[in-house]
C-alpha cells in the first residue's frame, strides 16, 4: 500500500494540458510525417515519379497540378524519396480530419477543409457526452492501439466526455478501423444497426478510409464508407493520437472550426 | 550435448537464416520419407517452423514444403514433396504442431489431409485452386468467418458461451466458443479469420511497391519484426549485405518495439486484475517507448524505418544522446510501476497458478516466444537463429517456469530489462556504415528462409522465386499462428471468468494469424 502511494507520487501528474487555454501546443517529433506538401512549380514536364512510386495510387497529376488523396495516403515518404526535384516534403501538421470524403482529395496549393462541428440537434446531444463503440474490421492493430492510447492518463479522453463502451446498444456512434474485410462486413452491419438513432460513424486510418495498403483486394471492401455512412474521416497509417484527438474535438465543436 | 545431425533429417537440406538456395537444391522426397523425417526430427526436438503448399505443374498434384527449426544447432532443414490433390495422409495425429499448417493447406489449395482430427477452415476464404474446396462447398455456398461446425459438448449442466467477433474492448475481432460446465471451461474453440486481407495471395508476383507496406501492416504492432524479416528476405535473395550501422539501428528499433508492447501488456494485465496503479503507469510508459521509435523515424510504430538494403533514418550523436536520456527515465519509471505488481498480494493471487500450460504441452504444440519461454522452453531466435546485429551482440534468453499468467508476465519483465540494456549498449557504440546498401534483382529460382524474434516470438518468412526472380510463393508465419492453441489449452478446466486475463497474458495477434 505504502509502496503504491510512493510510486504514485513518483509517477506524477501526466495528462497533457492541450487544448486548455494557455496550455502549450503539442510538439510533434522532428521526423513526424504530417500532411505532404507539394510544390508543383518544381515539377519537370511529364514527370510522374511520385505517381508511380505511391503504393496506393494516392497521387494524380492533372494540368500540371498534383492532387493527393489523403484517404489513400500512407504518409510513407515513398513519393518524396522518388521525387528528383525535392518538390515533396512532409509538414509536421497533424491536423488532417475532414467531414466529407470529397474533402480528402486536396490540391497541392489548397488548404485542407478541416472538419466542421456537428450541427444543431446532434451537437446538442453529443457535444458534451459521446459514447463510442470501436469496431476493428481488418485493422492491423496500429490504429486500434493509437485510439486506445487516448484513454490512457497521458491523454485522458474522458475529460472531453468521450468514452468507449462495450456494446453498440450503449453507444452513440461507431469508430471503425480497418479496410472492412469481407469476413467482418456482416458483423459491422449488425453493430451499426444495433446503434440507437441518431448515430454517427467515425472512420480512422487509411484502411478504413480507402482500403489503405489493401485497396482493391478481393478480401476487403475498400473502407467503411462502402458499408455504412461515415461522418468523420481521420487520415493516417496509423494517425497519430493527436490527429485522432484533433478530429474528435473538432467534431464536437471543442476546437473552433476556423482555427487551424 | 551432442552436436551431430540427427539421421532423420539427413534427407533434408540444411540452411541457415537468410541463406538463399537454388530451388533445385531442395530435396524432392517421396511423401512417406518426407513425413517420417518430420516426425523423427520433431521427436529429436526440432520444431515445424513452416509447412505449406504451392501449386505443382501437374494439376493433379500439390507441392508441399517443410521448414524445420533445429534451435540447438542454429540450422533450418528444408525439403519438399508432392501430394495428390485427392488428399494425403495427415501428420497431425502423430505431430500436433502440424495441425494448423495442414488446415491451412486444405483451405488454400482444396487438398485434404486425410485423417486430420480437426479439419476446419482457418481464415474462411475460397481455395486458390478454383473449383476446389476441402469442405465440398460449392461456388454458391456462403464462405463466411465462423460458419462451420463447432465442437459441442452436451449434458445436463453443460452450456455454451459464444464471444465475438466484436469484443468489448478496443481490440481486433475473433470468435471464441466455450463449452462450460457451470463456471468451468471444458473446452474452448477459437475461430479466427475475420481479419483476413489476402496478404500471401497479394505477395505472389512481387516484390512491388506495396510489398514492404504489407510487411509493415501484417501485424501493425510488429511493424519492425515483420519489416525486418521481409527486408532480410530481399537482401538475402539479392546478395545484399547491410552495413553494421543499419543492422544496429534495426536492432534498436526491434527492441523498442518489444519494450513498448511488453510494458503495455503488463499494464493491461494489471488492469485485468483490477490493479489500477500499474495499469495507468504502464499505459503511459508504453507511449514513451513508442515516442522513442517516433524520434527515430517519425512513426510511433516504426513505419518507414526498415528499408530494403538498410534503414530510412540515421541515429545521429545528438539523437542517440537524447534517446539514452529518455531510456534512463523510462527504465526507472517502468521499474517502479512493474515491481509494484510482484509486491502486491492481490495481483499475485490472480497471476499465480492461473492459465497454466505445462512445458511438454507447449513443446508439443510448437509454441514460441515469451509464452513458450514462460513454460521453461529455452528458445529465442535472436540467439538460436541470429541475423543482423544479433550475430555480434547477444541478448540473454529470459525463461521462467510454471507456464502460468505470472510466468508470462515475469518473462516480459525480464525481457524488458534485457532489451533496455541492449538498446543502451547499441546507442553508445553505434558502428559506422552506409544507411542503405544497393539492392540488385532477386535471384531467380531461389528458396530462402528468414526469421526474426519479434516481441511475440519468431516471425518466419519463406520465399520461392520463379525464373524471373519474382515471388512464386511468399509464406508468412506469425508467432501467433503457433500460439493460439496455447490459449485454448491454458483455459481448459479453468474458470471462464479467467479467460480475459489468460488471453491477455498471451496477447496474440489476430491479423498476424489471419494475414
Amino acid at each position: 500500500m505504502i509502496k503504491s502511494l510512493i510510486t504514485r507520487f513518483q509517477q506524477g501528474y501526466r495528462t497533457i494540458g492541450y487544448p486548455d487555454p494557455g496550455a502549450t501546443e503539442p510538439v510533434m517529433p522532428a521526423r513526424f510525417r504530417g500532411r505532404p506538401v507539394f510544390d508543383s512549380s518544381k515539377c519537370p514536364a511529364d514527370c510522374r515519379q511520385c505517381v508511380d512510386a505511391c503504393p496506393t495510387q494516392a497521387i494524380t497529376i492533372a494540368d500540371g497540378k498534383i492532387k493527393l488523396d489523403l484517404g489513400r495516403c500512407l504518409f510513407c515518404d515513398d513519393c518524396a524519396r522518388a521525387c528528383p526535384e525535392q518538390a515533396i516534403t512532409h509538414s509536421r501538421d497533424y491536423r488532417l480530419t475532414v467531414r466529407q470524403a470529397s474533402d480528402l482529395i486536396v490540391n497541392s496549393d489548397q488548404e485542407i477543409k478541416l472538419a466542421a462541428a456537428l450541427d444543431g440537434k446532434l451537437r446538442k446531444l453529443y457535444g458534451r457526452s459521446l459514447q463510442l463503440r470501436q469496431v476493428s474490421a481488418g485493422g492491423c492493430n496500429g490504429c486500434e492501439s493509437d485510439v486506445n492510447v487516448l484513454t490512457t492518463i497521458g491523454w485522458d479522453l474522458s475529460r472531453f466526455g468521450i468514452s468507449f463502451v462495450a456494446s453498440p446498444r450503449h453507444a452513440d456512434g461507431l469508430l471503425i478501423t480497418g479496410p472492412v474485410t469481407e469476413n467482418m462486413k456482416q458483423a459491422l452491419k449488425i453493430a451499426y444497426d444495433a446503434l440507437p438513432d441518431p448515430k454517427i460513424v467515425i472512420a480512422v486510418g487509411a484502411c478504413a478510409l480507402s482500403g489503405g495498403p489493401y485497396i482493391n483486394h478481393r478480401e476487403v471492401n475498400n473502407g467503411a464508407a462502402n458499408i455504412v455512412p461515415v461522418d468523420l474521416f481521420i487520415p493516417g497509417c496509423p494517425p497519430h493520437p493527436m490527429t485522432i484527438l484533433d478530429g474528435l474535438l473538432r467534431l464536437l465543436g471543442k476546437i473552433e472550426a476556423g482555427k487551424s | 550435448m551432442t552436436q551431430t545431425t540427427p539421421s532423420s533429417t539427413m534427407s533434408f537440406v540444411e540452411i541457415i537464416n537468410g541463406q538463399p538456395l537454388e530451388r533445385s537444391a531442395i530435396p524432392d522426397l517421396p511423401l512417406p520419407q518426407f513425413q517420417n523425417a518430420i516426425l523423427d526430427a520433431v521427436q529429436d526436438g526440432h520444431r515445424v517452423a513452416a509447412l505449406f503448399g504451392t501449386p505443382h505443374q501437374d494439376p493433379a498434384k500439390l507441392n508441399v514444403y517443410a521448414v524445420l527449426a533445429d534451435d540447438r544447432r542454429s540450422r533450418f532443414h528444408a525439403a519438399g514433396t508432392s501430394v495428390s490433390v485427392d488428399g494425403f495422409p495427415s501428420l497431425t495425429p502423430r505431430c500436433p504442431q502440424a495441425h494448423l499448417f495442414e488446415r491451412e493447406i486444405a483451405e488454400q489449395y482444396g487438398v485434404k489431409p486425410l485423417g486430420h482430427p480437426w479439419l476446419k477452415p482457418v481464415r474462411f476464404h475460397r481455395s486458390y485452386r478454383a473449383g476446389t474446396d476441402a469442405w465440398n462447398r460449392t461456388a454458391t455456398d456462403v464462405v463466411q468467418a465462423g460458419v462451420m461446425e463447432f465442437y459441442q459438448i452436451t449434458g445436463g449442466q453443460v452450456h455454451e458461451v459464444a464471444v465475438g467477433p466484436i469484443h468489448a474492448g478496443i481490440i481486433e475481432p475473433g470468435h471464441f466458443r466455450f463449452q462450460c460446465d457451470g463456471e468451468t471451461i471444458l473446452h474452448l474453440e477459437i475461430s479466427l479469420g475475420y481479419q483476413h486481407r489476402g496478404v500471401e495471395r497479394a505477395m505472389q508476383g512481387g516484390p512491388d511497391h506495396r510489398s514492404l507496406h504489407y510487411a509493415e501492416t501484417l501485424a501493425g504492432d510488429t511493424t519492425i519484426g515483420h519489416g525486418c524479416a521481409y527486408a532480410h528476405m530481399l537482401e538475402s535473395l539479392s546478395h545484399c549485405r547491410i552495413s553494421p550501422r543499419a543492422a544496429a539501428i534495426r536492432g534498436i528499433a526491434l527492441e523498442l518495439e518489444r519494450l513498448a508492447n511488453h510494458v503495455g501488456d503488463l499494464g493491461a494485465l494489471s488492469g485485468d486484475v483490477g490493479f489500477l496503479p500499474t495499469a495507468s503507469f504502464c499505459g503511459r510508459i508504453r507511449g514513451d517507448f513508442l515516442n522513442m521509435t517516433a524520434a527515430l523515424c517519425g512513426s510511433r510504430f516504426g513505419r518507414g524505418l526498415v528499408r530494403i538494403g538498410g534503414v530510412g533514418f540515421d541515429v545521429e550523436t545528438t539523437l542517440a544522446a537524447d534517446l539514452l536520456k529518455r531510456l534512463d527515465v523510462a527504465e526507472q519509471e517502468s521499474r517502479g510501476a512493474i515491481t509494484l505488481l510482484w509486491e502486491t498480494s492481490s495481483v499475485m493471487a490472480r497471476f499465480e497458478g492461473i492459465g497454466t500450460v505445462p512445458k511438454d504441452t507447449a513443446a508439443e504444440l510448437g509454441m514460441v516466444g515469451p509464452a513458450a519461454r514462460a513454460c521453461g522452453l529455452d528458445m529465442d531466435s535472436r540467439r538460436d537463429h541470429p541475423s543482423g546485429i544479433y550475430r555480434f551482440s547477444h541478448v540473454p534468453v529470459s525463461t521462467w517456469r510454471g507456464g502460468d499468467v505470472f510466468a508470462r508476465a515475469y518473462v516480459r519483465w525480464l525481457e524488458i530489462q534485457r532489451s533496455i540494456q541492449f538498446v543502451r549498449d547499441q546507442l553508445k557504440t553505434l558502428p559506422s556504415g552506409e544507411l542503405r546498401s544497393a539492392v540488385a534483382a532477386l535471384q531467380p529460382n531461389a528458396f530462402a528462409v528468414t526469421m526474426q524474434e519479434a516481441w511475440r516470438g519468431e516471425v518466419c518468412h519463406i520465399a520461392l522465386t520463379d525464373a524471373q526472380g519474382r515471388f512464386e510463393r511468399y509464406k508468412i508465419v506469425d508467432p501467433s499462428f503457433h500460439n493460439w492453441m496455447g490459449v485454448a489449452m491454458a483455459v481448459r478446466g479453468k474458470q471462464i471468468s479467467d479467460f480475459p486475463l489468460c488471453n491477455k497474458s498471451f496477447s496474440l495477434s489476430y491479423c498476424g494469424h489471419d494475414l
